[in-house]
């Protein structure tokens, strides 16, 4: 008799502590990062960032009671597997709003997916195609390569410095970043008189570096990442040429010093803040989140935190601002990330319209010159 | 001006070329033994690089001493992969051990990236960095020790293959393996030989070019890929032919990308090896032979 009622209330009290459970249910947010495979140095620092801000926002005791929940796939830099991973992220796990994929490629073939399915994508990846023109559910958090090629052209402009040469990776990152600097070169009254490519594997670049070197180059600009712009620094050092090399923000990290060694010395790019953000300004708005960001990345993996793992903590942050406006579904979220103003997040200071689905301006980048093995801002 | 750039181009082609001879080199010798193309060549040269960087990481050993221990343990893994996945096969016909080294590779490579992790790592060049001005074009110290280590490489190689009873037994094998097995010499053991020598080789070459190209889990599909080209280019023979075909794929690429366009440098690189597949299948310098094709 007695335990018959005990196992009753048992049962009552377990019970009530489910629905409990059910109530505050997480909110969850699905993840697309390229982990392994080619651009696995964009995707693990965003996966080991959106990991830790939702760890730290649930330690915390979540947003506004609600717990989060992020379900992470690797999709490998494939497209093809982003966009199964991403309707199963939808379908499956039924999750409120997407942060990735890590590259442009990716993204543009996750898209249709998300736009048919009405689901809020954040992607991590710096194409302006992207957002360009606006569509409906996507948004994104790297900055355009539009406006670190400003950056550049904006000191060349103010050094009237008007022969460039571009060497361009033959890939994705390469080839939108080649598209962008001739498109904007003839704003800034700069003309291009060499446009050489390499190949991301390649192991020696000293063929078109010699060719640049024969031309009236006043300043070389690459636009690769790592290891290819490490090459590049070593044999234009070989050859001696004293051009100025500009890099693109692709390699805005400590280890192309430390593949270039002294050969990146003097070598000028333009970067998100986070690389720098002990010698910014105290009136900079964004001061507080990088430090606080970096402190963090420092203190979870013994690594420096770099500003691919900052483009996961900007979508991560946005997605907390919208529900702590109160959204809670894929409709909601959406509606409150395009009212977002003035969030000084990792990247830069994010306004959102239903114009304007990139939200940065130009003072998104600074640019940063390679001095005794360290970064410092170029005033 | 114009003469400094086509020698700039010459002499980054002579550097680059002389790492492809090197890698072709272990592809042929293995084909010459065994008849098939070992696609895992590649990874050996991946695994001397990053095994070097081991060893001057993480044993603080200096680099005179991180080299031979790099190709050592390189030469061991070798060893290894062909009595875990060569020996053991049942039918070991050439279509079968080729899909295994394909399949060996990728094993390989996913073991390193597990080990070593996915990102770029530089090694110190052998002797400094300042370069070395020839006429108007300029190389670097270890574009020297690059081909210095070739020549020498080829060298012991000549001298291995005609002067020592086991060299001569492993041509023996690459001639007839049947006969040779009639005359006493075991061809097993010669395989395993074959495959000792050509991942020492390649590892040479992975930790030669290492301060160079920088090394990561992943380099060594292209390398690999360069030096079989370099070995259809010298009809897959093991000595000077193979080297020249190296040296000739490096210096047309490197003259394509600068007098051409950059873009079509490694179509330069696969063209010429489809011609040479089409039209002289047994190398640019081979004879005609029907046997070997």
């Amino acid at each position: 008799m007695n335990i018959r009622i005990l196992s009753f209330l048992f049962a009552a009290l377990a019970l009530l502590f489910s629905t409990n459970v059910f109530a505050a249910a997480p909110i969850k947010i699905g993840a697309l990062f390229a982990v392994t495979g080619p651009a696995a140095f964009l995707g693990e620092p965003e996966r080991n960032t959106a990991k830790m801000v939702v760890d730290e926002i649930n330690k915390a005791g979540g947003v506004k009671g609600r717990k989060l929940e992020l379900i992470s796939y690797d999709t490998a830099g494939d497209a093809t597997k982003a966009v199964q991973l991403a309707t199963k992220l939808i379908k499956d796990d039924k999750v409120v709003a997407i942060i990735g994929p890590s590259t442009t490629g990716e993204t543009m073939a996750v898209i249709p997916v998300v736009e048919k399915e009405q689901v809020p994508l954040i992607s991590c990846s710096a194409g302006s195609k992207i957002t360009d023109p606006v569509k409906k559910w996507v948004f994104k958090t790297a900055q355009n390569d539009s406006l670190a090629v400003g950056r550049i052209f904006d000191y060349l402009q103010k050094r009237k410095q008007t022969n460039v040469a571009l060497l361009t990776v033959s890939d994705g990152f390469g080839a939108s970043g080649r598209e962008q600097l001739k498109a904007q070169a003839s704003k800034y009254g700069i003309k291009i008189v060499s446009d050489d490519t390499y190949g991301p594997k390649d192991t020696d670049m000293t063929a078109q570096l010699t060719k640049i070197r024969g031309s009236q180059a006043q300043a070389i600009i690459c636009w690769g990442t790592n290891p290819g712009p490490a090459v590049i620094a070593k044999n234009a050092r070989q050859l001696g040429i004293k051009t100025p090399l500009f890099m693109s923000h692709g390699v805005s990290s400590k280890k192309f010093i430390e593949l270039a060694g002294d050969a990146a010395e003097g070598i000028k790019l333009p970067s998100g803040k986070v690389l720098v953000a002990d010698q910014l300004p105290n009136s900079d708005q964004q001061k507080k989140s990088l430090l606080s960001f970096v402190k963090d990345y420092q203190n979870h993996y013994k690594a420096e935190g770099d500003h691919f793992g900052g483009h996961a903590w900007d979508a991560v942050m946005l997605i907390k601002g919208a529900i702590e406006k109160g959204a809670d579904s894929a409709q909601s979220i959406r509606d409150g990330l395009e009212k977002t103003r003035g969030f000084a997040g990792i990247g830069g200071t994010f306004n959102y319209s239903a114009q304007d689905h990139a939200g940065l301006g130009k003072d998104a980048f600074v640019l940063v010159e390679v001095k005794k093995r360290d970064w410092v801002v170029v005033k | 001006m114009q003469f400094d750039q086509i020698l700039q181009y010459a002499l980054s082609g002579f550097s680059t070329g002389a790492i492809y001879a090197l890698i072709g080199i272990g592809f042929s010798i293995i084909y010459n033994a065994t008849g098939i193309i070992n696609f895992a060549q590649g990874e050996f040269v991946m695994l001397g690089g990053l095994l070097t960087l081991t060893c001057l990481d993480l044993l603080q050993l200096p680099l005179w001493a991180a080299i031979p221990c790099a190709v050592a343990v390189s030469t061991v893994a070798g060893l290894l992969f062909e009595r875990l996945a060569i020996r053991p096969l049942r039918q070991p016909t050439p279509i079968n051990l080729v899909i295994i080294t394909i399949g060996g590779s990728i094993l390989i490579r996913g073991l390193a990236m597990l080990l070593w992790g996915k990102d770029t790592h530089a090694i110190p060049a052998f002797s400094g960095d300042d370069p070395i001005a020839i006429g108007g074009a300029t190389i670097l110290p270890q574009h020297l020790w690059i081909l210095a280590i070739t020549v020498v490489i080829i060298a012991i190689n000549k001298f291995y293959f005609y002067h020592t009873i086991s060299g001569k037994a492993m041509r023996a094998c690459s001639y007839n393996r049947r006969a040779a097995g009639l005359v006493g010499i075991d061809v097993r053991r010669m395989v395993l030989f074959s495959f000792m020598i050509s991942s020492a080789m390649g590892a040479v070459a992975g930790i030669i070019v290492a301060p160079l190209t920088m090394t990561a889990y992943d380099v060594g599909v292209m390398l690999g890929l360069k030096g079989f080209c370099a070995a259809i280019i010298g009809g897959m023979s093991s000595g000077i032919a193979t080297v020249v075909g190296g040296l000739l794929l490096g210096v047309l690429e490197s003259l394509g990308a600068g007098l051409i366009s950059s873009g079509y440098k490694d179509a330069i690189a696969f063209i010429i090896l489809l011609l040479i597949l089409f039209i002289r299948p047994q190398g640019l310098f081979g004879k005609a032979d029907s046997e070997r094709v």
